[in-house]
């Protein structure tokens, strides 16, 4: 075992694996964090804390990650490389394992410019990719950049998020293989809607290999309403929703959307999981924690795997 | 060359509230070039410095001088003489110049007239675009020619990020997304092969991180002063 | 500093005229016997791409109330687009003039061809109107900033002394 995390040892037995995600709140109330994240206990392998994401400020991750182990759900701590140099990045991963966390997630991480911060200093001082081999030589190695040994290893299960839909198309295989090269466990991707393109870009994958080196999760988020889907249509740079489901929300009666947006997800679900290369889903109900229990069950996803 | 543009009147003369005798200093160099600090600009200040005061009623005296380069000393001993006297100096050039009259013609105050912009190219009329961020150790030889550093909204070394859409940065529609230039210039040059390897992180320590940086070239001195 | 009255105030206006078309337009209008304000002095630029926005600022500052640069139809210019020039030369100056403390539409462009006596007509009479409703330039009568943020700090203050006091 790498790490020993919950989530790896998913993977290691061959079940096909559930993550969920959570956002923190912008504020300093624990009861949120519990709140969102009690709908998730029993029904993923491992949730996704978000670090300050669309560059929002709010409770950071390693806070949140803390309160969801004591919840006894597993974090997955995301780390995005916008506001920390590698002195405070290699720092916060020491004291993220001291706190217990062991899977965290690699992120470049949403630019400045579309948060509440406009005018801050972004930092960029190494790249996602780059993260990767950092987390990954502190645990083969026990060594921080510039060789200097660490006093006690953090072994963490390294993820990292690879968007199939962002441009150049023929590059994003290649960027992948990158982020092996670097050294990560697991992948997560963007939101999924245009199946014919991921069905593509998971054939390229495996055709160089790459889900027998990562286990590779398919990124799934179910769409509430009409709005939101026009929204992650058009206004999210790197996802598409193809027409036909915007035709299929729009086909059903304005109340039915919701059960509408479940059972596509459901589908889709059942459809990447049929896909080469897939080992895992990655399920994004963004403000719609409360849902995910109902999904989970629908999809034929529950009872989760014991592993210990 | 280094691209400026002119502060809003309004600051400048907020600058200039107590001074009596004002020198409008320009530079002939980048700042002429990108028709922010030249010798027409300098002229174009002061007229309407001259308009303002009336108008506010403050008693100033503006004057103007153009030096070759304000970054060098030798350009600026040709406008020593128009700075003697004053109280206050507007300097039009970059953030270099700026400072580089201060430091020579002190105790006289300077101030900016133009806010230090970019290192880019003029690539249409009017148009101006950063190209360089002068990080003091050049990665372009392995990008195509196209500065990830300077022209990718999050300095990425190792290929764009997932909000890279139709050829455009996320951050901004009409910026072209770095990466993409990049793997289109590579695939052209027949080099995608060296984009599947990881770029490892970069050292920032010859760029502004590692303390104000300075380059001292001992070929260059005569050499009698080495001894 | 003439101290010019309301009441007897009659603009002076200042225009730059392409000599191959605004300025031959001026002549034609005189021979027509076309009637327009008398006050109006132009100075024959050779194409209004000679003009910049120096020479404008000067003009105001000499004491014009309206300065407006005539050139030639869109496609027409003889220096190929010399009033393409001037044509965006001048929302820089009105950007200039507010900044200064004078009225952003005591500068105007306008394309008026040789054989348009009619037009140079109304241009003349419509800078001639605005400067009258406008009033005179302040640089020329010692006043005060009439336009833009010195202007509004100006009657920002004013309005605080007197809140402060009615406040008292």
């Amino acid at each position: 075992m790498k790490s020993g995390s919950n989530l790896e040892k998913v993977f290691a037995k061959g079940e096909f694996a559930l993550t969920g995600e959570c956002g923190p709140p912008r504020g300093a109330d624990a009861e949120k964090v519990k709140e969102k994240a009690q709908h998730l206990v029993g029904y993923v392998d491992a949730v996704n804390v978000t670090d300050n994401q669309t560059s929002i400020v709010r409770m950071s991750s390693i806070g949140a990650s803390r309160i969801l182990l004591d919840m006894g759900l597993e974090p997955v701590m995301q780390m995005v490389c916008r506001d920390r140099n590698r002195i405070a990045m290699q720092s916060d991963i020491f004291g993220a394992y001291a706190l217990g966390i062991r899977n965290m997630l690699c992120l470049s991480g949403d630019h400045q410019t579309f948060g509440n911060q406009q005018d801050s200093k972004n930092v960029y001082d190494i790249d996602s990719i780059q993260l990767i081999n950092v987390v990954h030589t502190m645990r083969e190695q026990g060594k921080i950049l510039g060789g200097d040994e660490c006093d006690g290893n953090p072994k963490m299960f390294i993820g990292a998020a690879a968007n199939p839909f962002g441009d150049p198309f023929d590059f994003r295989p290649i960027r992948l293989a990158k982020k092996v090269k670097a050294g990560v466990d697991f992948i997560q991707t963007q939101c999924i809607y245009n199946m014919a393109k991921f069905r593509e870009y998971m054939k390229r994958a495996v055709d160089m290999g790459l889900h027998e080196k990562c286990h590779i999760m398919a990124g799934i988020t179910p769409l509430k309403s009409l709005p939101m889907a026009k929204y992650m249509a058009t206004k999210v740079s790197g996802i598409e929703v193809p027409e036909e489901i915007l035709k299929r929300l729009e086909g059903v009666d304005k109340k039915e959307r919701a059960k509408e947006g479940i059972r596509i997800a459901i589908e889709q679900i059942q459809e990447v999981r049929q896909i080469e290369g897939v080992a895992g889903v990655h399920l994004m109900a963004i403000e719609w924690e409360h849902k995910v229990p109902e999904i989970v069950k629908e999809a034929g996803l529950y009872p989760r795997p014991k592993v210990d | 060359m280094i691209v400026g543009d002119r502060k809003p009147l309004e600051e400048i003369i907020g600058f200039i509230e107590d001074a009596r005798n004002v020198l409008v200093a320009g530079c002939g160099t980048c700042v002429a070039v990108c028709m922010a600090g030249g010798e027409k600009e300098v002229q174009m200040l002061a007229q309407e410095l001259r308009m303002a005061s009336r108008l506010r009623s403050m008693e100033i005296e503006v004057s103007e001088a153009t030096a070759q380069r304000q970054c060098d000393k030798e350009y600026l001993e040709t406008i020593k003489n128009a700075v003697a006297g004053k109280d206050l100096v507007i300097s039009m050039a970059c953030g270099i110049g700026v400072q580089h009259m201060a430091e020579r013609f002190a105790p006289v105050r300077v101030v900016p007239g133009i806010n230090t912009d970019f290192l880019g190219v003029n690539w249409d009329i009017g148009e101006w675009k950063e190209y360089c961020q002068n990080c003091g150790d050049c990665v372009l030889a392995r990008t195509g020619g196209i500065c990830p550093v300077t022209r990718c909204s999050k300095s990425l070394l190792n290929g764009p990020c997932g909000g890279s859409a139709n050829g455009k940065c996320e951050v901004n529609p009409d910026t072209d997304c770095a990466w993409q230039l990049i793997y289109d210039r590579m695939k052209a040059l027949g080099r995608l092969d060296k984009l599947a390897e990881v770029e490892p992180v970069k050292s920032w320590k010859k760029s502004r991180d590692g303390g104000p940086r300075r380059l001292s070239r001992n070929d260059m001195k005569p050499a009698e002063d080495k001894a | 500093m003439n101290d010019v009255k309301t009441d007897d105030y009659e603009p002076k206006v200042i225009a730059f005229a392409c000599e191959f078309c605004s300025y031959t337009a001026a002549d034609l209008a005189g021979s027509m016997r076309l009637r327009y304000p008398a006050n109006v002095r132009i100075i024959k630029v050779p194409c209004t791409g000679r003009t910049d926005a120096i020479m404008l600022l000067k003009a105001f500052e000499a004491g014009a109330d309206a300065v407006f640069v005539s050139g030639c139809q869109p496609g027409d210019c003889h220096f190929l687009k010399g009033n393409y020039r001037a044509k965006a030369m001048v929302p820089g100056v009105k950007k200039m003039l507010e900044e200064i403390g004078l009225h952003p539409d005591r500068v105007e462009f306008f394309h008026v061809a040789a054989s348009e006596a009619q037009k140079w007509v109304e241009v003349v009479t419509q800078m001639n109107d605005r400067a009258r409703r406008l009033g005179p330039n302040p640089l020329r009568t010692g006043g005060k900033p009439e336009y833009g943020p010195a202007a509004q700090k100006k009657e920002q203050e004013q309005s605080d002394k007197q809140g402060a006091a009615a406040g008292a």
